[in-house]
C-alpha cells in the first residue's frame, strides 16, 4: 500500500514532464538539425559535385576525391598537422598538468598566476596570430631574418603562439581535477611512506586521468581543426614550387581546405571532399584517443 | 534585482520574435518607417523591384550609401549596398549568390572571374546603360561574343612622386625618362640621404597589406613586355620571363635605395610605406592613383604631386606612359528577377548619368569611361593624360591574365623576399622559378 502511494507520487510528478519532454527538445532538436545535421548532409552530397554556389550543383561522382589525392600540397598539410599535433598535445598537456600541480600546492598568489595563465585564452586567434607575428618578427630582426622564411620558423611560431593559448585553459581543468583527489588516499600514500614521485605517478595521475582524457580529446581536436592562427600567423608561407608542385610550407590543413576552395568554381567540390575525408580523419582520431584514455580510468 | 534581469531578459526575448515576425509578414499594414527598411522593401519591390549592389571597394563605401539614399530618395526604388573588401569578395559572392535576395549588380575584375560567373551574367548589349559608354577597351566579352561587364572605371599606377623632396635634392621631374636616370636620382639622393633627411624609395613592403604592389603591379612591367612581343593577348599557359631581368633591375633599385634594409621588408606593411612617403621620408612611393584621396587626406599638397611611369631598362621606354586598365567591372545578375534588373540598369544609367552620380565618381573613382562623366581632380589621372597626350604608350595590365592570382603572387612574394634580405644570384634563381615554373604550374591547377 505504501508502495504504490510513493509510485503513484512519482508518477504524478514524471507524467506531465514525460509527455511534454519532446516539445521542450524539439527548439533545441530544430536548432540543431538546421544548423548542423542538414548542412552536414548537404556538405557530403556537394563533395560528390561541381558547383559554383550550392544551388547549381552537378553531380560528378568521384572525380573530386580523385583530384585531392594527387594534391602534393594537401598531403603536405596533413603531415604538418599531424605534426602539430603531436608536438602540441605532449607540449600543452605536460606543461598544463605541471603548471596545475604548482598552483594546488599552498603558495603565495596562486589565484594570481591561474588568472594571469588563463588570460591568453581569451584572446581571438586572428589578433593573436598577427601579434605573435610582429613578435616572432621583431626577434628574428636581430638575425636578420623573419618569420616566413623557413618553414620550421613557422612551424614553431605556431607551436608557441598555440601552447601559449591553450596551456592556461587546460591548466584550469587540470586543476578541477587534482583538487578531486581524495585527501585520505594522499594521506594513506604518506603514511606508507611514498616519495614524491611515487605519490605522483601512482596516485595523483591515475585519479585525474578523466582530465587528462577531456584535455588530450580537446588539444587533439584543437591541433587537427586549427584555422586562424595558422592564418594569421603564416599564411601557409613561405610557398615554394618542389618538383613542379607548388606547397604552402607551413600551411595545416583546414586552411589548405579554405584556399582550394578559393581557386575557382571547380575547386569548390575539390575543398568540399577535402572536408568529408578531414571530418572522417578527425572523428576516427578523436575516437581512438578516447577509447584509449579511458581505459585507463580508474573509479574512485 | 533578479528578478527585473530576468524581466528584461524575457522583455527582449519576446521583442526580437515580434521583430521577425513582422518583417516576414507581408500583410504588415504599418506605414513604412524610414528605420525599417526590411519591413518596407517587399512591398516597393513588387511594384518597381530594386537593387542591390556588392560593392568591392571600402573606401568608396560611405559614397555609394549617400548615393543609393539620395537614388531612393528621389525614385523610390530601394538600393541596398554591401560592401565586401578586396580579399572576402568572392567568398562573400559565393554566399550572397546562394540566398533568395542575391545581389543585382557585382563585379567580376577579369576573365577569370568572368569564367566563373559567366551564367550569372546578363547580357548588357544594347542597354540604354551601355549606350553611355565613350569606349569598348574596359569591357569583357564572353566566349560568345557577348557583352557580360561592363569596365566603370579606370586606374593607373606608377612611381608617386613628391616634387618638392625631388627639387630639394636638385632634380625636377623632367630629369627622369628612363631607367638609368632614375637610377642615377636614386642613388645620389641614397649617397646623401643623411644629408638630406629622406631616402629615394618609401619601403617596399612584402607583408600581405602591401605585397601585390610588386607581385601584381611591378611584376605587370615583365609579363607586360613579355606578351606584347609574343602578342599574347589571352592567358597563355606559359611564359618566359624574357623580361626578368629588368624586373631585377627595378627591385634592386627599390630595395636598396630605400627608408629600411632588405631584410626588415618581410614584415613591412602598406601603411609603413605610405607613412614614409606621407611622412617626407621618401620621395618615390609605387602605388596607384586610388592613392590620391588617402595622401591628400594625410596633408600632403595635391601640386606637389605627380606619377612616375615604372622604367625597368627595357628598349624604348622612354616612351612609356603609365600602367592603365581595371578591375572594376560591372555585371549585372542574370538570374534575378525582371523587374530587379530594370530596376538595377535603370540606377546604373543614373549612376553615370545624372549630376550627383557623376560627381560622385569623379571624387571615388577619377574618369569614367562614360559620355557624361565629370573632370576629376586627381593628379594622377592627369599625369597619364598628359603622357597619353604627349604620345606615350600605355603600359596595359598585362597580370590580370595572372592564373590563380593569389596563390601564384604568394610563391613569387616567398621568394623575392628570401631574395631581398640576400640579394645572391641563387635566391634570385628562385624568384625566376616562382615566376615561369609558377605560371605554368598554376595555369595547370586553374584549367585542370
Amino acid at each position: 500500500m505504501a508502495k504504490n502511494k510513493k509510485a503513484d507520487s512519482v508518477n504524478l510528478v514524471q507524467r506531465p514532464i514525460r509527455k511534454w519532454a519532446p516539445l521542450f527538445i524539439l527548439p533545441t532538436f530544430a536548432a540543431f538539425a538546421i544548423g548542423f545535421v542538414w548542412p552536414f548532409i548537404q556538405g557530403i552530397y556537394l563533395s560528390f559535385c561541381n558547383f559554383n554556389i550550392p544551388t547549381d550543383a552537378k553531380w560528378v561522382g568521384l572525380q573530386n576525391y580523385a583530384k585531392v589525392f594527387k594534391d602534393a600540397g594537401f598531403l603536405n598539410a596533413f603531415w604538418n598537422t599531424a605534426g602539430f599535433a603531436v608536438v602540441s598535445i605532449i607540449l600543452i598537456n605536460v606543461v598544463a598538468f605541471f603548471i596545475a600541480y604548482a598552483l594546488t600546492q599552498k603558495m603565495r598568489g596562486a589565484n594570481l598566476y591561474r588568472t594571469v595563465f588563463f588570460m591568453p585564452n581569451l584572446i581571438g586567434g586572428v589578433v593573436l596570430g598577427y601579434i605573435w607575428s610582429m613578435i616572432f618578427d621583431g626577434i628574428l630582426k636581430n638575425y636578420s631574418t623573419y618569420l616566413t622564411a623557413e618553414p620550421t620558423y613557422g612551424f614553431w611560431g605556431l607551436v608557441i603562439l598555440v601552447a601559449w593559448q591553450q596551456i592556461g585553459y587546460m591548466m584550469i581543468i587540470y586543476i578541477a581535477g587534482l583538487q578531486a583527489v581524495p585527501e585520505d588516499m594522499l594521506e594513506a600514500a604518506r603514511i606508507d611512506g611514498a616519495t614524491g614521485a611515487q605519490t605522483l605517478f601512482r596516485v595523483i595521475i591515475p585519479n585525474v586521468m578523466p582530465s587528462i582524457t577531456t584535455c588530450t580529446f580537446l588539444t587533439l581536436t584543437n591541433s587537427f581543426k586549427m584555422f586562424d592562427q595558422n592564418m594569421a600567423l603564416t599564411g601557409g608561407l613561405p610557398s615554394v614550387m618542389e618538383n613542379g608542385a607548388k606547397i604552402n610550407t607551413t600551411e595545416l590543413l583546414a586552411l589548405n581546405i579554405y584556399s582550394t576552395y578559393n581557386i575557382n568554381k571547380n575547386y569548390h567540390g575539390v575543398a568540399q571532399a577535402k572536408a568529408v575525408i578531414f571530418f572522417i580523419l578527425v572523428a576516427v582520431l578523436a575516437i581512438a584517443q578516447q577509447s584509449a584514455t579511458r581505459s585507463k580510468e580508474v573509479q574512485q | 534585482m533578479k528578478k527585473l534581469f530576468a524581466l528584461l531578459l524575457a522583455l527582449a526575448m519576446v521583442l526580437s520574435l515580434a521583430a521577425c515576425g513582422a518583417s516576414e509578414a507581408p500583410a504588415a499594414t504599418e506605414a513604412p518607417k524610414a528605420d525599417a527598411p526590411a519591413a518596407e522593401a517587399p512591398a516597393a519591390e513588387a511594384a518597381t523591384g530594386s537593387v542591390y549592389y556588392l560593392n568591392f571597394k571600402p573606401e568608396a563605401d560611405a559614397a555609394w550609401q549617400e548615393l543609393a539614399a539620395q537614388y531612393t530618395a528621389e525614385t523610390g526604388v530601394p538600393v541596398k549596398v554591401v560592401t565586401a573588401a578586396g580579399g572576402e569578395y568572392s567568398s562573400t559572392l559565393n554566399a550572397e549568390m546562394a540566398k533568395d535576395s542575391a545581389p543585382t549588380l557585382f563585379q567580376c575584375g577579369n576573365m577569370a572571374g568572368l569564367k566563373d560567373w559567366d551564367e550569372y551574367c546578363l547580357n548588357l548589349a544594347g542597354t540604354d546603360f551601355a549606350a553611355e559608354l565613350t569606349t569598348d577597351a574596359f569591357n569583357l566579352y564572353n566566349e560568345a561574343g557577348e557583352l557580360k561587364c561592363v569596365g566603370y572605371c579606370y586606374e593607373c599606377f606608377g612611381i608617386i612622386t613628391n616634387i618638392e623632396l625631388l627639387e630639394k635634392a636638385g632634380y625636377t621631374v623632367a630629369d627622369i625618362t628612363d631607367f638609368a636616370s632614375l637610377q642615377k636620382v636614386a642613388e645620389d639622393i641614397t649617397a646623401r640621404s643623411a644629408e638630406l633627411g629622406f631616402s629615394a624609395f618609401s619601403s617596399a613592403g612584402l607583408d600581405s597589406s602591401s605585397s601585390w604592389r610588386f607581385s601584381g603591379h611591378l611584376a605587370n612591367m615583365p609579363l607586360y613586355y613579355e606578351f606584347r612581343d609574343d602578342g599574347v593577348n589571352e592567358a597563355p599557359a606559359t611564359i618566359t620571363g624574357a623580361y626578368l631581368d629588368n624586373f631585377r633591375n627595378i627591385w634592386d633599385l627599390y630595395i636598396e635605395n630605400s627608408t629600411c634594409t632588405g631584410a626588415e621588408l618581410s614584415g613591412k606593411t602598406g601603411d609603413n610605406s605610405k607613412a614614409d612617403f606621407t611622412e617626407g621620408k621618401a620621395v618615390f612611393y609605387q602605388n596607384g592613383s586610388w592613392e590620391y584621396a588617402g595622401l591628400v587626406e594625410a596633408g600632403m599638397d595635391a601640386a606637389k604631386l605627380t606619377m612616375l611611369p615604372i622604367y625597368c631598362g627595357v628598349e624604348g621606354e622612354a616612351e612609356a606612359g603609365l600602367c592603365s586598365g581595371t578591375e572594376n567591372c560591372w555585371a549585372v545578375n542574370a538570374k534575378a528577377s525582371e523587374a530587379d534588373q530594370k530596376a538595377t540598369l535603370d540606377f546604373m544609367k543614373w549612376v553615370v548619368t545624372s549630376d550627383a552620380g557623376t560627381t560622385m565618381m569623379a571624387e571615388q573613382f577619377g574618369p569614367i569611361p562614360f559620355k557624361a562623366a565629370k573632370t576629376p581632380e586627381n593628379v594622377f589621372f592627369a599625369a597619364a593624360n598628359d603622357l597619353t597626350a604627349a604620345g606615350k604608350y600605355v603600359v596595359t595590365w598585362a597580370f590580370n591574365h595572372t592564373p590563380n592570382v593569389d596563390s601564384w603572387r604568394a610563391t613569387v612574394v616567398t621568394a623575392l623576399a628570401k631574395y631581398s634580405a640576400d640579394q645572391s644570384d641563387a635566391n634570385w634563381a628562385e624568384v625566376v622559378t616562382a615566376f615561369v615554373d609558377g605560371w605554368a604550374y598554376e595555369y595547370s591547377v586553374v584549367n585542370g
